[in-house]
């Protein structure tokens, strides 16, 4: 294919040269994945094919574009309006989302526009209606946006699925993917199912720095509030800028510290996936039209939302991952060959080592990444049920579509058929459900056994579980809605409480209905709304730059002054971590004996050591009480000391305790909580509303307990441990850093060291369900009884 | 500390921590909101296929109840099934079970909501609508002072979720004994009427009485 004459005019009349990654995606025969830098007209190269194809337009849907991001599709039909204006293409471009009413749903079921523009999610409810062959039948190109952010989790794995259903659907189909720089860019190839890779070029190295603040970085937190000031002179300086913060909470409270010093009222303005759509559309408009110049945003404005005019982001504490670093820097002037220009602000002073170590790893371009395993069975448990939703399959074809999904290309028949049979009847040891089968083989075609449940399965489409969110509205008839909050943390408000969201004070009165009602409350010191950001932990090559970066004295100059202080002293009273030596220091604080372990595995790895090191000291009867796992370090406190950590860090010890702690643990029970929900287990969304708190919560944790005890070898339960190991237990991460220390260095000391000082002011202590709490909870009870006046 | 004893209307009550109610002067336990036979009701209604394992595991941990309490009368206090058709269709082996362990002992269901109906005749005891016998049993709160459940209360304790009784003035009000069932807090709306003030007995590996209103709420670091 090549560009029209019409196009090439149009190209110029916007003073523009088409790029040359533009033209080999529009000569590309097959299947093609599009790396290029932001800025670099990837989704119109994109789209160039899909346009040139549409010239004379048949009716039809002729073009697919799934993105991550709700706010991706609308902000794409947006940008396509004017190429399809000015060149009077007679192309119908629509989105289709979970914001999309359901009036231009049904329409889009039956009359579906050229280009469709969705969600994976989206995609594939629209796979499990009867219509889908009619539908998609005419699907001629698939337009994967953000492929990179997508291959990152389930969603992705859920979207090939969905790519493998149109294939068998289009024959014809053509891909592109189209995605940011990756460290592997063939793996992502292979991902998508296996595709030629066009690099664009790169652009210049951008101008990144950290930005330089009035006060020192703070021992311990991650609000980075200290830096407001020099940030909001950042803002002023700056046209347009991003303050990327990485979780809800920290970008609800660094807004406030904002607007708390901005004097001059220069319009800044707030974005997280919490807030209500339409608080989240009103802050993208403004930014579109160059209303703002500021946003606080966390990952939601982390794709690519094109709004040219940005020159500054700052990102406001670790970026725990360079790859998505270079990401966020790409977000800076989207004019292609101009420098980004991007600061970053570490919260803390462990934090400004990583901020220091990410640097450097930018400027020698070495991403980081950890390559995902196959794809997860529960993605294909829901995929198998939704693919019943739509009609009749057979097991066999449905098994060689699926295997053309990247993800699942080395899927065995034998696990397949472990998915279907949980689809049809539960998969357990017991066979009680066979009158009640979910799907049943008839005439050799697998079905619904009662057609009514596609209602159900498709109301539960998806796989991003989020804990329970609630929504906030204010007071009052027809009160505004402000946006969500976490269910666990409105369980624990009381009237007149109050918390932070949507960048206000409000104070809680009443849950109504499944709704926070709250009342304005500007003079009021908030709480801190504790929304489920995603604990990314700092990847395993950042934590090695790091480690190797606090190891090396010499080095140590590329840090700022109070930092070099605090390791020196911490070289003088302890020791430094550094590579190929695992550093642990005991010490005596506030009653209590406290095991510092530098472990730099990140967050979710340390965490799993707590549980299992913990473990190991409860039955050695040393009474641990607690722990706490940062990126860098872990903490233990105990009744009595640690003199020796090699038998807590016994490799065969740690895994033996795998398999019996974990399995008994919250953290299991949450990734069980996970794939039960989206394997089809337990359903999150029931017609006619929400389920009831009360009926909500008999909730996967005695699922959990029962299958462990009456069905241990029930499918859930392997994709539970298989997930744990990878994912929030990350026990691979606890391998590799005991493959790379050599030896221990433990240190008996008096008091509290330098490194560890932070770490005693950290929240998210995880306590020990052992005897000491049995105890506790005792004491807490009688202490109650005693104020009461009861005992 | 298996059960907390306690006075209500009257009776001297032992909560135990399993989440039966024992009463020692007349040799009665009493169970509520059992739930047996949730999981198939769910998949008879087309909805999740659920681990069809509730059933047993409610029935064992009901066994280890009247083995440790060896009662004179067992009464269920409603929601024993999780709908009649569940109660009707139970296998022979739960139904000779629960036969085996009313052997020598009088069994008294209360119906409940979810099972408004006869009882299965395949199964021992009788049926009542309500229990009146030196206290009032019923299925939902009524006229205090009564004993009842229907409401699955739970509460937090150190951080955990715990199922709960309640002990008011008017109501004394038991945990639900099935595996596969809810809760509802103790600060609900609902409950918080039914007993503003008094104490809540949380089950669990023991019994730990907690007071209900009055004091503010504190929690373990």
């Amino acid at each position: 294919m090549t560009l029209p004459p019409a196009f090439q005019a149009w190209f110029a009349r916007q003073g523009w040269q088409p790029h040359p990654h533009q033209i080999a995606l529009l000569q590309a025969q097959g299947d093609s994945l599009l790396i290029a830098p932001t800025g670099g007209g990837k989704t119109l190269a994109g789209f160039l094919p899909s346009l040139v194809d549409l010239v004379d337009a048949q009716p039809g849907l002729h073009t697919l574009y799934v993105s991550p991001l709700k706010a991706l599709t609308a902000d794409i039909a947006r940008n396509l309006a004017r190429p399809v204006a000015d060149l009077g293409l007679r192309v119908r471009v629509e989105d289709r989302t979970g914001d999309t009413r359901s009036s231009q749903r049904a329409r889009q079921r039956t009359d579906p526009p050229h280009i469709l523009l969705t969600t994976p999610e989206s995609l594939a409810l629209m796979l499990s209606y009867e219509q889908a062959p009619q539908i998609f039948g005419s699907l001629r190109r698939v337009v994967l946006d953000e492929l990179h952010a997508l291959a990152e989790n389930k969603r992705g794995d859920q979207l090939m699925l969905g790519l493998s259903r149109l294939r068998a659907l289009a024959p014809q189909l053509v891909v592109t993917g189209l995605s940011a720089t990756v460290e592997d860019p063939d793996a992502l190839a292979d991902f998508m199912g296996g595709a030629e890779v066009i690099h664009a070029d790169p652009g210049p190295d951008p101008d990144i720095a950290m930005l330089p603040t009035t006060a020192p970085s703070p021992w311990a937190g991650g609000n980075g509030h200290y830096s407001a000031p020099d940030v909001l002179k950042a803002i002023k300086e700056a046209g347009t800028t991003i303050v990327f913060i990485n979780t809800r909470a920290q970008a609800e409270l660094f807004f406030q510290a904002l607007w708390a010093i901005n004097d001059e009222n220069l319009p800044i303005g707030l974005h997280h996936g919490s807030l209500a759509r339409e608080a989240r559309q009103r802050v993208e408009a403004a930014m579109a039209a160059g209303a703002l110049r500021a946003v606080v945003a966390t990952g939601s404005l982390d794709l690519g939302i094109d709004w040219g005019a940005v020159d500054l982001v700052i990102q406001v504490g670790a970026p725990r991952n360079v790859k998505r670093l270079v990401q966020r820097i790409g977000r800076a002037n989207h004019r292609y060959n101009a420098p980004s220009k991007a600061r970053i602000v570490p919260a803390n002073r462990f934090e400004v080592i990583e901020c220091v170590a990410a640097l450097e790893a930018v400027r020698e371009r070495d991403l980081d990444g950890d390559p995902r395993g196959p794809g997860p069975l529960d993605v294909l448990c829901q995929h198998i049920l939704l693919t019943a939703c739509a009609g009749p399959f057979d097991a066999g074809a449905l098994y060689h579509e699926i295997r053309r999904a990247g993800p699942y290309a080395a899927l065995s028949r034998a696990a397949f058929d472990d998915c279907l049979h949980f689809a049809a009847t539960g998969g357990y040891a017991l066979r009680a459900y066979d009158r009640w089968q979910r799907l049943m083989e008839r005439d050799g075609l697998w079905r619904l056994r009662d057609p009514r449940a596609a209602r159900d399965l498709r109301m539960n489409v998806g796989t991003i579980v989020e804990a329970e969110m609630l929504k906030v509205r204010f007071r009052g008839r027809g009160g505004a809605p402000l946006g969500e909050v976490e269910e666990g943390f409105a369980a624990t408000l009381r009237p007149g409480d109050t918390f932070l969201i949507g960048g206000q004070t409000v104070r809680y009165d009443a849950l109504r209905e499944m709704v926070v009602e709250v009342t304005k409350q500007p003079t009021k010191e908030p709480r801190i709304a504790t929304y489920s950001g995603m604990k990314l932990a700092t990847s395993t090559q950042l934590s090695h730059r790091v480690l190797a970066l606090i190891g090396d004295p010499a080095h140590h100059p590329a840090l700022p002054k109070d930092t070099q202080g605090w390791l020196a002293l911490q070289a003088k009273v302890s020791t430094l971590p550094r590579p190929g030596v695992l550093v642990s220091e005991s010490f005596p604080h506030q009653g209590r004996w406290h095991f510092a372990l530098y472990g730099f595995a990140g967050r979710n790895a340390l965490q799993t050591l707590g549980l299992l090191m913990t473990r190991i000291m409860e039955e050695a009867g040393q009474g641990p009480l607690g722990f706490l796992s940062t990126d860098y370090a872990l903490l233990i406190w105990s009744l009595d000391p640690v003199t020796d950590p090699a038998p807590l860090l016994d490799r065969e010890a740690l895994r033996e305790g795998l398999g019996d702690w974990l399995a008994g643990n919250a953290v299991m029970k949450r990734t069980f909580r996970n794939v039960a929900i989206i394997s089809g287990l337990i359903q999150r969304n029931m017609p006619g509303g929400r389920r009831t708190g009360k009926q909500a919560t008999f909730s996967s944790d005695i699922l959990y307990d029962t299958l462990r005890k009456y069905d241990p070898d029930h499918l859930l339960l392997r994709i539970t441990a298989d997930e744990a190991r990878r994912g929030l237990v990350d026990f691979g991460r606890i391998e590799e850093m005991l493959d790379r220390s050599d030896r221990l260095e433990h240190r008996m000391l008096d008091r509290v060291t330098p490194l560890a000082a932070p770490l005693m002011l950290e929240f998210g202590r995880v306590p020990i369900a052992g005897a000491g709490r049995e105890r506790l909870a005792e004491a807490e009870a009688a202490a109650l009884m005693a104020e009461a006046g009861l005992a | 500390m298996t059960s907390y004893t306690f006075d209500f209307a009257g009776q001297r009550l032992e909560a135990r921590a399993a989440g039966t109610l024992y009463w020692p002067a007349r040799g009665w336990l009493i169970v509520a909101d059992m739930h047996l036979g949730k999981s198939e009701r769910m998949a008879r209604r087309g909805g999740a296929l659920l681990p069809p394992y509730e059933t047993e595991a409610t029935l064992e941990r009901l066994e280890a109840e009247i083995a440790a309490t060896l009662p004179s009368v067992v009464v269920s206090l409603g929601d024993a099934f999780d709908d009649d058709a569940a109660g009707r269709g139970l296998d022979d082996a739960v139904c000779a079970r629960i036969s085996a362990l009313a052997q020598g002992r009088r069994w008294v269901w209360v119906s409940g909501n979810h099972d408004p109906g006869a009882i299965c005749p395949r199964l021992p005891g009788t049926d009542v609508a309500e229990l009146r016998d030196g206290l009032v049993l019923r299925h939902e709160a009524g006229q205090g002072p009564d004993v009842s459940g229907h409401y699955h209360p739970c509460l937090h304790l150190a951080g955990q979720r715990r199922r709960c009784f309640m002990v008011g003035r008017d109501h004394l009000i038991l945990p639900a004994f099935g595996a596969y069932t809810g809760g509802l807090e103790t600060t609900s709306p609902t409950l918080a009427a039914l007993v503003p003030h008094g104490i809540a007995i949380a089950c669990g590996q023991r019994a730990l009485a907690v007071p209900i209103g009055a004091t503010p709420r504190r929690r373990l670091a």
